[in-house]
């Protein structure tokens, strides 16, 4: 009996942090994707997130934990997309395009086929406390830097030229805010996968974009999106029982049709 | 001396956009750039500004506070920013106080009332202005300002030159600016540098801009009194970036 109710509670628990850390990420993804609409990443953000696919498949062939594994190609990608761009000879779309998809080729070869669906789509998984309280330490820590940051970078990101004479280091304002879009690429891995993670830093902010009459509004209307999505897709997920990635992209998906319907009010 | 250039070159490609540039400013200086399309005018500016590589010397005196007109933004013109928003967005950086905003606002002669509008609703002369409000939060007392080719129509961008130069004599400000203009450039410079690559000339503008200077540096007899304003044609490949053109026609 006792032993039923532990069980019971772990369960419980586990999925409280599930949906508590999708909804934390959820309103991370929007915010950072308000500065990704902005700085014209909308396209490159969706292969971003493919670069993942090859830390999972070595993490888990190693048998290390595949956020892990993530995590560590995450920054690779966010370091080659910054060397990139600091250098002008190179068209940044293109090798984006080629990297990225190429890491996404190796990823599916490395990654052990059971596993590979998960990988690709995410998938409820269970999260330890220790895990559950990184992924909330890493979401608050990149909202307060991007919300603390947010003058800096929207100028960095309008004007190099106009940022610097007020005296910014675009370059590391640049880094750091491709470090806060791989690492918010990270938490939404296990809710929708290398496929689809990156997508999510997308339609809620091109969403905002639509509907929004100040950049303030902006931001929060994108974090508002992205939180209606996560939640009513889990919801729906779970209801109809398939994996939970997909219905939130269509979730998204649909909210961002219906704002082309909507006028922006003038 | 507040500025002093020695020597200065700039390439992009193993090619170079600027060849042995030489010239100093002193305070109170009203600077006039001019120069054919492409001959290296904004590449200058952004050397002065340090924002990319160059060789050479450029010495800023110790101090100085530069406020930086470009000619155009290179933004996503359907972004929701306001012209509040944008202003705050170096009054925030700089620490400026909440007064700024309204003082920057009458310095340009733009009403308060286009604080909420979106930047993409300002009109081109309007734009313009902005950026110049923006320029002067932070008290400059150097303007490094880049004219644009074709936003502006002719008569508010006179305007423009008689404002930039009370500007300039009530807040003993150092002006560099890039022109087209050189009748404008004749009335209100008192130094020019002509720019193709290298400098072909510098000095005091009744010195140097001598017709034969002029048919020289753009390539066909130019008479600098007719007020035609497009005869630089429109500079398109001096920028380095891509993005929307600012779509602005002016309406004031």
């Amino acid at each position: 009996m006792s032993m039923v109710t532990s069980t019971t509670t772990m369960i419980t628990t586990n999925f409280a942090f599930y949906i508590i850390l999708a909804l934390v990420m959820a309103v991370t993804a929007g915010i950072v994707g308000a500065f990704a609409v902005m700085r014209r990443l909308s396209i490159a953000s969706d292969p971003m997130s493919h670069i993942a696919l090859p830390g999972v498949g070595l993490a888990l062939l190693f048998g290390v934990n595949p956020l892990l594994g993530a995590t560590a190609s995450l920054l690779v990608g966010a370091f080659i997309i910054w060397g990139l761009e600091n250098k002008t000879k190179i068209s940044t779309d293109a090798m984006i395009g080629v990297v990225f998809s190429l890491a996404l080729a190796i990823g599916a070869l490395i990654t052990p086929s059971e596993e590979i669906i998960n990988a690709l789509f995410g998938s409820y998984s269970q999260i330890s406390l220790l895990e559950f309280a990184s992924g909330i330490a890493i979401s608050l820590g990149i909202i307060i830097y991007l919300l603390y940051q947010k003058e800096k970078i929207t100028l960095s990101i309008l004007s190099p030229e106009l940022a610097k004479t007020s005296g910014l280091n675009n370059q590391l304002l640049n880094l750091y805010f491709l470090i806060a879009m791989v690492m918010t690429i990270m938490l939404g891995l296990r809710y929708l996968g290398a496929l689809l993670a990156g997508t999510l830093i997308i339609i809620p902010a091109v969403t905002a974009k639509n509907l929004a009459r100040s950049l303030s509004s902006m931001f929060s209307i994108s974090a508002v999106v992205s939180l209606i999505s996560v939640a009513s897709g889990l919801a729906l997920s779970e209801k109809i029982g398939v994996e939970p990635g997909p219905v939130i992209i269509c979730v998204a998906g649909l909210i961002f049709i219906a704002s082309l319907l909507i006028k922006k009010p003038e | 001396m507040i500025l002093s250039v020695k020597n200065l070159s700039v390439g992009f490609d193993e090619l170079n956009v600027l060849e042995n540039v030489n010239f100093d400013v002193s305070p109170g200086d009203i600077l006039a750039i001019i120069g054919p399309n492409g001959s290296g005018k904004t590449v200058l500016l952004r050397a002065l500004l340090h924002t990319i590589p160059y060789r050479g010397q450029i010495k800023w005196e110790k101090g100085v506070r530069i406020g930086y007109v470009p000619q155009k933004l290179f933004i996503d013109w359907s972004l929701p920013l306001t012209l509040r928003e944008f202003l705050n967005l170096k009054t925030k950086i700089i620490g400026a106080g909440a007064g700024e905003l309204e003082d920057v606002l009458s310095l340009v002669k733009l009403p308060g009332s286009f604080l909420d509008r979106p930047l993409a609703k300002l009109s081109g002369g309007q734009f313009q202005r902005a950026l110049i409000a923006f320029a002067m939060i932070g008290d400059p007392n150097v303007l490094l300002f880049d004219e644009p080719t074709a936003s502006v129509d002719t008569p508010s961008s006179a305007q423009i030159y008689e404002d930039l130069h009370k500007l300039c004599d009530q807040r003993k400000m150092t002006l560099l600016i890039v022109s087209h203009d050189l009748s404008l450039i004749y009335s209100y410079a008192n130094k020019v540098l002509c720019l193709n690559k290298q400098n072909l000339c510098f000095g005091h503008p009744a010195e140097v801009l001598t017709p034969e200077r002029l048919h020289e540096l753009y390539g066909t007899p130019v008479k600098f009194y007719v007020h035609e304003h497009r005869f630089v044609g429109e500079e398109h490949e001096e920028g380095h970036e891509h993005g929307h053109e600012h779509h602005h026609h002016d309406h004031d």
